[in-house]
């Protein structure tokens, strides 16, 4: 956590330059080395924030994203952490990498938001039994098919097209976890893109407005998010 | 008619219909600009159907390139999961359900592209699937039919992410272009994970490590995936952070790839 600590003091700093410059000029200096934190730092009694404000513009659609990763990365911590009966090791590794992912994708939007970065959020996992295999992937596959329409539908509302790249970085290997997870549920099938989740008409994946992936997400955060998204 | 031509891209009276009493509904919305419509299928395809009726497509140029970039390569893997799925002894009948899948959305996102861009879509170009015969037995050695099939698939993430900038003129047609983005990426991770028999290891995990592959022939699909700095931020020189990242490709490099296949 030290280092993450640092980073963020670094951050601050460099954020404050950012407010008399543009944004992407502030992404592009900002060479900061964030070691990623792997995992400790989060399980779900630990104290978070009672209420967060995403901001305005492009920023609330990252703080947007950082409270999703924020919310992924807490739940595969505690599904390694737990280990359900019965896993497989082709498991454990792929439950393992996707962990992995989403921390990275955590920690590495709250350094690109810096001071701009809302606080941690408090999380409960209260209806998931992470003994049991269904429940802990039935889980995953919320939370993955969830974080795909997310942002998908997030997309257009991000004015500066290095985010949008970003956002797009991230978004397809959210897409490759929801294709594996649906793939351990229901192996060989037609599943990892099931009609439930890709319009078999359409060929399209879900895209989902900010203000009904929280409401959805509100499940599990209890921190209250005031969101200026639609 | 155009008004015909969606409709009877889409075989379905029930969802024509909702199609159609939503777009009545956007009409009367005038410039709701069908505030956040994302929600559902269907209003989006009405987004779509607009542009559609509007005239050939009505489109900026900018995102009509776009679009018929697209189509080339949703033709090339129309056609050759088509292809592979009426090739006799190709594909194990345990693994029909997944190339059946992936095949149905090709299909899907090829008529839907058509559809918008009109009679400003591009031809269908003519395929050599081996690529001028480097890959002579594709449709015969299920194993090779597999790795085209990932390289395909890799390839058409990477080449939809690097044009989504280039759609931001038009939102509702950003949207449509990530929701096909995302289901690629889908079909690519069950694909590489198939071919390493559901092991999740080495290189047949369903995410990107580095810029590894067992096809030399397919590095260029792979080059620049090696990526440890995002946004200006340095990032760990670890394996998972290049998993964690998928990287674009430049309409250029992904011609480049797909040139062999074509003509």
């Amino acid at each position: 956590m030290d280092t993450e600590t640092h980073g963020g003091a670094e951050l601050d700093f460099l954020a404050q330059l950012a407010q008399a410059s543009s944004r992407r000029t502030f992404l592009k200096w900002s060479g900061v080395t964030l070691a990623v934190s792997a995992i400790g730092c989060s399980d779900n009694t630990a104290p978070g924030a009672d209420a967060v404000n995403l901001g305005t513009g492009d920023f609330a659609v990252l703080n947007y994203a950082y409270a999703l990763e924020q919310l992924e990365a807490a739940f595969y911590i505690q599904v390694i952490a737990k280990q359900y009966t019965g896993a497989t090791d082709a498991e454990k590794l792929l439950l393992t990498d996707i962990r992995d992912h989403e921390v990275i994708h955590r920690d590495f939007l709250k350094a690109a938001l810096g001071a701009k970065a809302i606080a941690d959020l408090k999380v409960t996992f209260a209806s998931v039994n992470f003994a049991d295999r269904n429940s802990v992937l039935t889980t995953a596959r919320t939370f993955e098919d969830l974080g795909v329409s997310a942002y998908n539908g997030a997309g257009r509302l991000i004015v500066d097209p290095g985010y949008l790249l970003l956002a797009g970085k991230i978004v397809s290997v959210e897409a490759r976890h929801a294709a594996a997870i649906r793939d351990l549920l229901q192996p060989k099938t037609a599943a990892f893109a099931g009609d439930d989740v890709v319009d078999p008409v359409s060929g399209l994946d879900g895209a989902k407005a900010p203000s009904k992936v929280l409401m959805a997400a509100g499940t599990y955060v209890t921190t209250k998010i005031t969101s200026p998204l639609p | 008619m155009k008004t015909t031509r969606i409709l009877d891209a889409i075989n379905d009276p029930e969802i024509v219909e909702r199609i159609v009493s939503r777009r009545d509904l956007l009409r009367q919305g005038g410039t709701a600009t069908t505030a956040m419509a994302i929600a559902s299928v269907p209003v989006l395809l009405s987004v779509f159907a607009k542009s559609a009726f509007a005239q050939g497509s009505g489109l900026p140029q900018q995102v009509k390139d776009v679009l018929n970039f697209a189509l080339t390569l949703e033709y090339l893997e129309d056609e050759f999961y088509r292809t592979g799925l009426a090739a006799s002894a190709l594909i194990p009948a345990a693994d029909q359900a997944i190339f059946a899948q992936i095949s149905k959305h090709e299909v899907a996102h090829v008529a839907l592209l058509k559809t918008t861009l009109g009679a400003d879509a591009v031809a269908k170009p003519t395929f050599d699937f081996t690529a001028k015969g480097a890959f002579p037995d594709v449709f015969t050695n299920y194993e090779t039919f597999k790795a085209l099939s990932q390289g395909f698939e890799d390839t058409g993430v990477r080449a939809y992410k690097g044009q989504a900038a280039n759609l931001q003129v038009s939102p509702d047609i950003l949207t449509v272009a990530l929701q096909i983005h995302s289901v690629e990426a889908r079909h690519a991770s069950e694909i590489r994970r198939l071919r390493g028999g559901f092991s999740e290891s080495g290189l047949h995990k369903g995410w990107i490590t580095g810029n590894q592959t067992d096809v030399p022939a397919l590095a260029a699909t792979y080059a620049g995936e090696e990526n440890f700095t995002q946004g200006g931020v340095a990032l760990a020189n670890s394996n998972a952070v290049t998993e964690a990242f998928d990287e674009p490709l430049t309409k250029d490099q992904v011609l480049a790839i797909a040139g062999p296949f074509i003509g």
